[in-house]
């Protein structure tokens, strides 16, 4: 291979470089009681990489402990369908990447393991998190639990309420659950929160955020330790195929998942990627969460990234059917994908999503969390569009267990 | 001379310390905001601290965080602080104004715009919470352009080997934050700050002002005996919002109300 020889100046998975950023986006907005807590994180994040025995260790606790490596399951009822409706030729072959099978139900836990490890060895003896959904909150209140640390998961009160049963999760898992009120009550709030509470204990707490946004190292950390998630994808289509997937398919709220699936394959030039945002009713109503699609480059919680914002720069309160995507913000890699073109990014309704969520559970026999619907509903427009010997890969990134309370209110059920 | 190093050097001539109290812009409205500051220096203030409101303040307290929601609803916007500032001017043009606030306002102004509108309105320096040295760069160029201090936080946790690093991106004085927590919650003893202000006025020569749980005249007394200043700024909030009516409006005695507080903590720096 002659490739070798070549530099790579078009590396896509350079960044960050070393003040955080990725091009413009990132950086380290902190107040100053924060700012030697995060080079501290950096520093131990930073030992960890090159930490044989913390890698085994990780490594292990995905493998035993999440249920690593997820399928890569071939969606054939769901392709068959798509291609029904397609032109002749058409409806490309649909691959769910099953992390919703990984303990308690989402992608979340792969990079908690590795932030707990971390808050370990940095010699942190408590933890807290926000959560949206709730999918974050559980899986942190469930590797503090496994490593007997005490946990306190900021929450709106909004998601609160239409997340209870993984509050409860939380409770029994051991967890205070601290409702936040000010704001919109929702994850946004909950991170602010999180964030006070954490520059009045720094001492000795560490914070465990759950998406590729925040001050730097987080969005690198979540990003490398969310990898495992494409790196598997890689190997298992390898096999599955013999060779790469045309198209990957994932949600974006702050973007874990997405990056997680994305980031093994940027440097792909065939391999085209889709970050599906939520539009709530639409784009063109003041009730989405899609920054990319409609905001505009500022700063919250410490990165430099797109965000819904007014025209003064006060930050807007997002809509989402879905809790774990109900952010105006989103991961500053991502903005830069954004930017370069990379990645595509498109969004899809609460309504589509729904719609999503029915068909994949009847179909495939899947309930997805409403966050994947959202990327489902997404692979349902693009599958006929693409030719039959086409394969796109979506990201299963969270079971629906903890949804059916609020699709059935959609649906008119009483439960 | 700046207005902040004229004023610090009057007030070392006089052998005490300033008292700096704070008001959040459009708290609970323009007028009623726009009275407290005019009263400000007749009541003992010696720098002045303005709140620009922000929708997620993550440094601040409740206390603050309600007044920055009041303000907002208000109509706050960084033009209406500005204009406020430019009255303020017309009447007093010795008493420093420092302008405090998070940096996505300041972005979507435009950083150059805003530091060359916030100069020629009178603004004599800048706190942004959220853009620590490391990111100095996105706005000191501007700061410097314009002839505008750009005050820092230094918190409990800046620790020796970044004090120096801090301290030499700081100009007009050091902030120095008393707890490790956020605004109007708790204070600090007399022994940690007593410890604290030696170890930061080994590595500068500027004024050091103490926040962050400063309440009662008696600590305000003590703040400012053991730096060089006492920001008072959420005790001050609470009795503001303490006068409001159910609907969140001033009522006829909110502006005596504050400035007779204000009296009080600045009659106790004097004392001090």
């Amino acid at each position: 291979m002659t490739v070798l020889n070549k530099p790579l100046p078009n590396s896509y998975r350079q960044g960050p470089d070393a003040r955080g950023r990725f091009g413009q986006f990132g950086g380290r907005f902190v107040a100053e009681t924060l700012m030697p807590l995060i080079l501290e994180v950096e520093h131990a994040y930073e030992a960890s990489k090159k930490d044989a025995a913390f890698q085994a260790e990780w490594r292990r606790l995905l493998k035993d402990y999440v249920g690593r490596p997820s399928p890569l399951w071939y969606a054939e009822r769901l392709t068959k369908h798509l291609r029904s409706n397609a032109a002749p030729g058409h409806g490309a072959k649909v691959y769910f990447k099953r992390d919703e099978l990984n303990h308690t139900g989402a992608h979340k836990i792969n990079a908690v393991l590795g932030q707990i490890l971390l808050a370990k060895k940095m010699g942190k003896t408590r933890i807290i998190a926000e959560t949206g959904a709730g999918q974050h909150g559980v899986a942190t209140a469930t590797a503090c639990a496994l490593f007997d640390l005490p946990c306190t998961v900021f929450m709106g009160a909004t998601d609160v309420e239409r997340q209870q049963p993984n509050v409860f999760r939380m409770k029994l898992l051991g967890a205070e659950v601290v409702p936040v009120t000010s704001g919109a009550s929702t994850l946004k709030d909950a991170m602010n929160e999180a964030l006070r509470y954490w520059v009045a204990n720094v001492h000795d707490t560490y914070y465990c955020i759950g998406t590729v946004a925040g001050p730097h190292p987080y969005p690198a950390m979540v990003r490398d330790f969310q990898s495992v998630i494409g790196e598997e994808t890689r190997a298992q289509m390898m096999a599955a195929e013999g060779r790469l997937p045309d198209a990957l398919v994932a949600a974006i709220g702050g973007g874990s998942n997405a990056m997680g699936l994305f980031f093994p394959f940027l440097d792909d030039e065939s391999v085209s990627m889709y970050g599906v945002e939520a539009a709530g009713h639409g784009v063109d109503t003041d009730q989405h969460a899609a920054s990319l699609t409609k905001g505009r480059p500022g700063v919250l919680h410490g990165n430099r990234t797109y965000l819904l914002q007014d025209e003064f720069g006060q930050i807007q309160e997002a809509h989402s059917i879905s809790a774990g995507l109900d952010y105006p913000g989103i991961g500053p890699e991502h903005s830069w994908l954004h930017e370069l073109g990379r990645v595509n990014y498109v969004h899809a309704t609460d309504q589509e999503a729904l719609d999503a969520f029915q068909l994949c559970s009847k179909l495939e026999g899947i309930i997805p969390a409403l966050e994947p619907a959202h990327a489902a509903a997404y692979v349902m427009q693009l599958a006929p569009r693409l030719a039959a010997d086409k394969i796109i890969v979506m990201n299963m990134c969270g079971r629906g267990d903890k949804d059916i309370f609020t699709v059935a209110a959609h649906l008119g059920v009483k439960l | 001379m700046s207005r902040i190093a004229t004023r610090f050097a009057a007030l070392k001539k006089e052998g005490r310390g300033a008292f700096i109290p704070f008001l959040e812009a459009y708290d609970p409205d323009p007028a009623t905001s726009m009275a407290i500051l005019r009263g400000f220096p007749r009541a003992g203030a010696d720098l002045i601290e303005i709140g620009m409101p922000f929708t997620d303040p993550m440094a601040d307290g409740p206390t603050v965080q309600r007044a920055g929601q009041r303000g907002l609803k208000a109509g706050a916007t960084l033009a209406g602080t500005l204009a406020m500032v430019r009255d303020f001017r017309r009447e007093d043009d010795a008493t420093p104004v420092i302008l405090m606030g998070y940096y996505n306002p300041i972005l979507s102004y435009g950083v150059e715009r805003f530091c060359t509108d916030a100069s020629a309105s009178g603004v004599d320096g800048l706190i942004v919470v959220d853009v620590p040295p490391e990111e100095a760069d996105e706005i000191e160029p501007s700061t410097k352009a314009n002839g505008l201090d750009l005050i820092r936080l230094i918190a409990p946790t800046t620790d020796d080997v970044r004090l120096p690093r801090v301290l030499a991106a700081t100009s007009g004085f050091v902030y120095y934050v008393a707890i490790t927590g956020i605004t109007g919650t708790r204070s600090a003893t007399t022994e940690a700050l007593a410890a604290a202000i030696p170890r930061i006025r080994q590595h500068t020569s500027l004024p050091i002002a103490i926040g962050f749980g400063v309440r009662t005249p008696q600590q305000a007394a003590e703040a400012s005996r053991i730096a060089d200043g006492a920001v008072v700024a959420s005790a001050l909030i609470d009795t503001l919002a303490a006068t409001l009516d159910e609907q969140g409006r001033a009522k006829p005695d909110t502006v005596r109300k504050v400035l007779d507080q204000v009296r009080a903590l600045s009659d106790a720096v004097r004392a001090a």
